[in-house]
């Protein structure tokens, strides 16, 4: 425990009455008041994440974009000055090292945002790649803090604060917020309007007692994790991984294989020949909350899939997850079992987004 | 809302923070105040079946918070005759009210000299 990091806002977490846990090699916050309560004040209010331990590369320099295309499934030539694109980072054989968000700072200036848990492996496979590239790629973990400021009154909110206007919807800002000059995206991971703001760590305190004064609430990872579940947001290392290629997983979207990316050749063939498994969403309308690891088991009593995420659903008040399952079930109004430690529980395959924000 | 910390006297103890009350031949269980704060808030719990039988020391039910499930053992044996269905359609009363509305079973004893075995309040307290 004792070699975890924290992040600049680990005494305003202990006096916020945050239960602390290890995460990703991180000390962070999972809940404050409560899950259930933190989760509904985003879908009706106001919610502010401390997501810095999210790890951030820069690649500048003149052959950061051909680099960049080389190894981001996206077509990274499509994201314009003060733009943002998420794409999969892959291996040869498509399997997904991670997914990830750049932003475009300038020309020949990019940032992209890492998961935590793979930012050492991601910033390893950006420097490999990077030879006969005529660029610099740059760690800055150390360099940015992140908070998350997401639900239907954000940007109401964060008006107050700001000197300048809000980006768009992914786009990115460079404007002062509290008082300082904070890089703010139009991004996030809960389905509800509102921003990302990554700010020198040193005014992360300032910020969040800023964002805490004008009536933000302070959101754990416990409901970070069922915000992005009810609108089928992947989670890296549940539902993606280095075994599962972006078909399967429904990233399809956001691989471009006439970039000629790493992975896209076989990326190509699995799109054009199907895949056997599909990424589902479902729920459980009547008992149970299913969990990572469950078996799906479809009609005949045969198991025909795993589930990689599963909670209780705040919004809706049922379980609700998503499993990798036979592509002939994957349907949307698909009737299947979850067995949940041993007992059987009924499950209806749903189109995504489980939860609407918008609705 | 959730109660605050208290470990009734009247109750007896288990280590794996369950209660239960002793009336007689029959036993009512519950988990503990430490128990549901440990969990968090409660969104799923389902009652063992009239009629089972449970066995000191083992798994009996389940209860789930949004990120875990979590095993509740019988802090003594013996047969069910009642259950909470009332705690299966609101499991939020079991951090609401974790020794009232909130319990979970009610047994019918078949070695009441098990219950030298639990702990008092005070003990219970000093083990958390």
């Amino acid at each position: 425990m004792s070699d975890l990091r924290r992040t600049p806002l680990f005494d305003a977490h202990v006096a916020a009455g945050a239960r602390l846990v290890p995460f990703a090699g991180w000390e962070m916050p999972v809940q404050y008041a409560g899950v259930g309560a933190e989760h509904l004040e985003v879908r009706s209010g106001c919610g502010v994440f401390d997501v810095s331990h999210m790890g951030e590369v820069q690649t500048s320099g003149l052959g950061a974009g051909d680099l960049l295309q080389r190894i981001l499934s996206n077509d990274v030539s499509k994201i314009e000055i003060g733009g943002a694109q998420y794409s999969v980072l892959c291996r040869e054989d498509g399997g997904v090292l991670d997914d990830l968000f750049t932003y475009r700072l300038g020309e020949d200036r990019f940032l992209t945002v890492t998961n935590a848990s793979n930012h050492e492996r991601d910033l390893a496979w950006f420097r490999e790649h990077a030879a006969g590239f005529d660029c610099q790629v740059e760690d800055r973990v150390a360099d940015w803090a992140m908070l998350a400021v997401q639900g239907p009154k954000a940007r109401g909110m964060l008006e107050g604060l700001a000197s300048g206007d809000l980006p768009k919807r992914f786009r990115t800002a460079t404007i002062d917020v509290a008082g300082a000059e904070c890089l703010v995206c139009g991004t996030g991971y809960t389905g509800e309007a509102g921003v990302e703001i990554l700010c020198p760590p040193e005014h992360a305190v300032t910020l969040w007692d800023a964002l805490l004064e004008s009536g933000a609430t302070p959101i754990g990872l416990g409901a970070r994790d069922t915000l992005r579940m009810e609108v089928c947001f992947h989670l890296y290392g549940n539902d993606l991984s280095e075994d599962r290629n972006p078909i399967e997983a429904g990233l399809g979207w956001c691989c471009k294989e006439e970039t000629s990316f790493i992975g896209s050749e076989p990326i190509a063939e699995a799109r054009a020949s199907g895949t056997p498994e599909k990424l589902a969403p479902f729920v459980l309308p009547e008992r149970g909350i299913p969990r990572q690891d469950n078996p799906v088991v479809d009609a005949e009593g045969e198991q025909a899939g795993v589930v990689t995420s599963g909670t209780h659903s705040p919004s809706l008040g049922c379980g609700i997850g998503m499993a990798y399952v036979r592509a002939d079930l994957a349907e949307p109004g698909t009737a299947l079992e979850i067995d949940v430690r041993g007992k059987h529980r009924a499950a209806r395959i749903e189109s995504r987004p489980l939860y609407d924000p918008a609705r | 809302m959730a109660a605050e910390e208290s470990y009734p006297e009247d109750l007896k103890y288990h280590p794996e923070h369950d209660w239960a009350r002793i009336d007689g031949d029959v036993a009512t269980f519950g988990i503990t105040w430490f128990a549901q704060n440990s969990l968090g808030e409660v969104v799923f719990f389902e009652p063992p079946e009239v009629g089972a039988a449970v066995s000191k020391d083992e798994v009996y039910a389940e209860v789930e918070s949004v990120k875990a499930v979590s095993d509740v053992y019988a802090p003594l044996s013996g047969e069910v005759v009642e259950v909470n269905d009332g705690a299966g359609d609101n499991p939020e009363v079991l951090n609401e009210d974790p020794y009232g509305d909130g319990w979970l079973a009610k047994v019918k004893l078949s070695d009441a000299s098990e219950v030298d075995d639990l702990m008092d309040s005070a003990m219970y307290k000093d083990s958390l």
